[in-house]
Formats: C-alpha cells, structure tokens, sequence
C-alpha cells in the first residue's frame, strides 16, 4: 500500500484512531450519526464538542467499543473495533464505581479482569490512587467520598489498566465548579507524564479548549464533523495564565460564534 | 413508647400483654384459652418427646427443601425477568399472579398430582415462598446502575463475570429482602401443607392437638412456629442490615 505509506510520511503525528464513515441510527429510529469521518492523532487531546444530543457520547462508545455502529468503521493502528479491548481506557460520566467495593478494590477492577494477581494489582492501584491525590482513601467506600473524589477514582482506574487511549465522557458533568477547575488542572499536569491520547467528550467551551489540542465541533442532531479546531493552546504556562490568555479567549469566542448558529 | 416521662423498651408491651393473656387463662374460664404459664409448662414437656421431635423433623425437612428449591429457581428466574424484557412479558403475568393468589386452593392440586406425603408438603413450601424471591431478586437487577455493567464489559468481562461480578452483589440487598419474605411465606407452606395432609408433621398435630381439646398443646405448639417463623426473618434482617451501607448508596 505505497499510498498509505506515503500518508505516514507526510503527517507529523500518527493517525492512532480513524473514524470512517461512521452512522448510528438507534432502534426506536433516531439518527444520532451520519456519515462521521475523523482523524485523532497519537499523544493529544482531543475533545468533542456539540449541543446536547448531537452524538458525541455515542461516538465516543463506537470508538470505545461499546455501542456498533450501523454504517461505517473505527480503526484503532489500522486494526478495525470489533468491541471493546486493553488499548482503550474509559471514564464514565456517573463514575460507575462499584457501591460495594472500596476504592482499591474499583480502582484494580480492570486490571482484576485481565487477571493481575492481587499483590501486582493492588500496588498497581495504590499508585495511581496516589497520583490522583486520593493516597490515604484505599479502603474508603465510594459513598465516603465527595463526587469529586470519586470521579478521581474512575480516572485511577481507567490510568491503572494503562491503555493508549484514555477515553473519557463528560467527566466533570456531575461535579461542581471549583473542584472542576483543580481536577482539570490537574488532569493535564498528569497527561503531560503519563503521554496517552485522549478523547474526551464535554458540553463546555471553556473546558475543551482549556483542556484540548483539538476540538471537534459536532453538528446537531444527526451529528456529524463540523469543524476542526487546533486550540493552540501553549501548555507551557500557568493554568491562569492559560484562562486570561488572549488566544485561549479568541479560540473560545470562535467557537461561541458557531455554536450560537445552532441554538435558532 | 413512654410511661410517665420515661422511654419503655418495647419489649415490655410483651409482657402487657403476656400478663393479660394469663390473667385470662386463669379467670375467664374459657376451655379454648389456657393460662399462659400452661402453655409454657406444656411445650417444655412437650419438646423432649418423641413424638414431637419426629414431627418437627419431618417438617423442618419439608421446610428447607422447598425454601432450597425456591431459591435455586426463583434467583435465576428473578434475574431473567430483570435483564430481559421478552423472559419478564413471558413470566410477569404469571409471577403477579401467584404473589396475591389464594395459594392454599392449589394445594389439593398438589395431592392428586404428588400424592399425600412429603413431596406434596414440598412443593407448598416451594409454592408460598418463591414469588417473593422472585420479585425482589427482578426489582434488584432492574435497580442495577446501567453504567456498572457497561464499565465491566468495558474493562473485558464475559456475560457470566458481569452475573456475578456485578449484578449479584448490586442485586444482593433486594435478593436478601426477597429471601427473608420468602422465608416467613415458606413456614406458611409448610403449615399449610401439613394441615391439608393432616398426617405429617406439625400438621398431625395441629390437628390431633385441636380435635381432641387438648390445647395447653396447641397453643405451645403454635407459639414455637410463630417464634421460628420471627427468628428466621430477624436472622436475615441482620445480615440485610450489615450490607445496608451500600444498598442506601445507589
């Protein structure tokens, strides 16, 4: 396939997920998608962006794994989903943590799955539990923690099984403002260490260009690619440096400007 | 309950009536109600004979077959009807039926089907008891946070590791409130099934005790079951009470 070699040498980054053609009509008959192409590239985050209802959960759980489209296909390296699989990470939006469980044990349950000894997966755990500024909480049970802390548990989790792609929807939804803020600051301080691609789905502006490299417009319902926006972002100064730069602040009036064209 | 300023334990409405009941037996003179104190005397001589650790054995043997039997189908046809609409359309109409059923009009049934024995005492067990089970356990799946076993399925679970990883213990408060009613309706089985046999167990009893006047007997006998039938359910009302930290958290 010279074609598709050609194509490596000429992009930059590495194409890690391809999304081709993608429509998801759902049994009662609605059209979530149609005909969604896209392009994430290795190593950054990329964010969906859209009105509520226009697909961008649905399209993140094709790429996950867990939704089949009925048209069209996600390749992952060039290999298609057939469901979901050890590359991909996923933080769900209501935490789905395990009420009966304590938070090492939720945080392990992936790696429990793949069958990680309980010794190796647990110290596993314990230090992610760290990085997410939970050290101290193992053996609390999720109802102890504040819904902020237990969204840092389903991010532990999803880090722990250490997946390329760290998939994550609306994970700041159910959480109020001030804790947003700090976990996504300190969100992006972990991804700078941790180098994983990641798809991230929210309903805020401000949030995906503050926490993006690309932002991905969808359309409203049947949602499809807008438009692609590089945020431009520059990672290397402070978070309120970030929020009172003038390019953060264009980038989020620009994309006001085409949301504004779907609230008619 | 409070008596002059104080909080009364409320055990002590116990012994109210206990007292009432005794005072009765003694002056009321009605044959049919025997001082307390009797009854009491009467079922501690009666508990050593041979005669009624036979019936109790033959009965507490009918009693957890069927509430065994109950468990093992009603689990698995509760957890069916949760997660699958077509098995509830199959089922539902017939589980809401025998839940409010008049159940003891069936167990003739069981007779002519079973014959007159212990497989009949069985089945009316198993028949009192398993509808409860198998609306709790249903209710229990259906309350499962959707989220719980897409995020297993996620993270690699086949359907037999989400059963058991995830919705038997996300189910388990219903499925222990559904085992403790089915555990009192199954001492209604029981009794009911041996008093319409009339030969076996406390059945013979109940009735030998009531044909022939004898009811010191009869009362101390029905006290045991009464207390039983309360201690099972206090029993798994602990156990329920132990996980209740995650059941209130959903």
């Amino acid at each position: 396939m010279p074609q598709a070699v050609l194509k490596m040498i000429q992009t930059p980054a590495e194409m890690i997920v391809e999304v081709d053609g993608i429509a998801m009509r759902y049994e009662g008959g609605v059209q979530a998608l149609k005909g969604v192409d896209l392009k994430i590239p290795a190593g950054r985050l990329t964010s969906f962006l859209g009105p509520s209802g226009c697909g961008k959960t649905t399209l993140l759980k094709i790429i996950a794994g867990l939704l089949v489209p009925t048209e069209g296909e996600v390749r992952i390296r060039g290999a298609r989903v057939a469901g979901p699989g050890p590359d991909r990470a996923f933080v769900f939006q209501d935490f789905a943590l395990m009420p009966w469980a304590t938070v090492i044990r939720n945080v392990a349950f992936g790696l429990e799955l793949r069958g990680v000894a309980k010794d190796a997966r647990h110290e596993i755990a314990r230090k992610y539990i760290a990085e997410v500024g939970l050290a101290g909480f193992e053996e609390s049970y999720p109802h102890e923690l504040s819904g902020g802390m237990r969204q840092r548990v389903g991010l532990a989790r999803a880090l722990a099984v250490d997946a390329d792609i760290l998939m994550m929807d609306e994970p700041f939804a159910s959480v109020d403002e001030q804790t947003r803020r700090k976990f996504q600051e300190d969100l992006l301080e972990l991804l700078a260490k941790e180098r994983k691609t990641v798809i991230f789905v929210t309903h805020s502006i401000e949030e995906a260009v503050y926490v993006s490299d690309q932002v991905v417009l969808l359309s409203p319902r049947p949602g499809r690619v807008q438009q692609i926006i590089d945020t431009e972002v520059d990672r290397s100064k402070t978070p309120d440096e970030i929020r009172r730069d003038k390019n953060y602040l264009d980038r989020v009036d620009e994309i006001w400007a085409i949301l504004k064209t779907y609230l008619r | 309950m409070k008596l002059f300023g104080r909080q009364i334990p409320i055990v002590y409405s116990l012994f109210l009536w206990a007292a009432a009941w005794e005072l009765v037996g003694r002056f009321a003179g009605i044959a049919v109600i025997p001082p307390l104190s009797a009854v009491f005397a009467t079922g501690a001589e009666m508990i050593p004979t041979e005669k009624f650790q036979a019936a109790m054995a033959v009965t507490a043997d009918a009693y957890f077959k069927g509430l065994v039997l109950s468990v093992a189908v009603g689990i698995p046809m509760g957890f069916l009807m949760g997660v699958s609409k077509t098995v509830d359309r199959l089922l539902g109409v017939w589980v809401n039926i025998f839940v409010s059923a008049p159940l003891t009009a069936v167990v003739p049934i069981f007779m002519v089907l079973l014959g007159i024995g212990q497989a009949t005492v069985v089945a009316s067990v198993f028949l009192f008891s398993i509808w409860a089970i198998v609306l709790d356990t249903r209710a229990g799946v259906k309350h499962v946070n959707p989220s719980l076993p897409e995020m297993a399925r996620f993270f690699g679970a086949g359907p037999w590791r989400i059963f058991h990883r995830i919705y038997l213990p996300a189910a388990l408060p219903e499925v222990l409130a559904g085992i403790r009613l089915g555990l009192i309706r199954a001492v209604k089985g029981v009794v009911i099934g041996q008093l319409l046999i009339a030969i076996m167990g406390i059945g013979e009893l109940f009735e030998l005790y009531s044909s022939n006047f004898l009811f010191d007997e009869f009362w101390a006998l029905l006290l045991m079951v009464f207390a039983f039938a309360f201690a099972t359910a206090e029993a798994v009302g602990l156990v329920e009470k132990r996980i209740e930290y995650y059941a209130k958290t959903r």
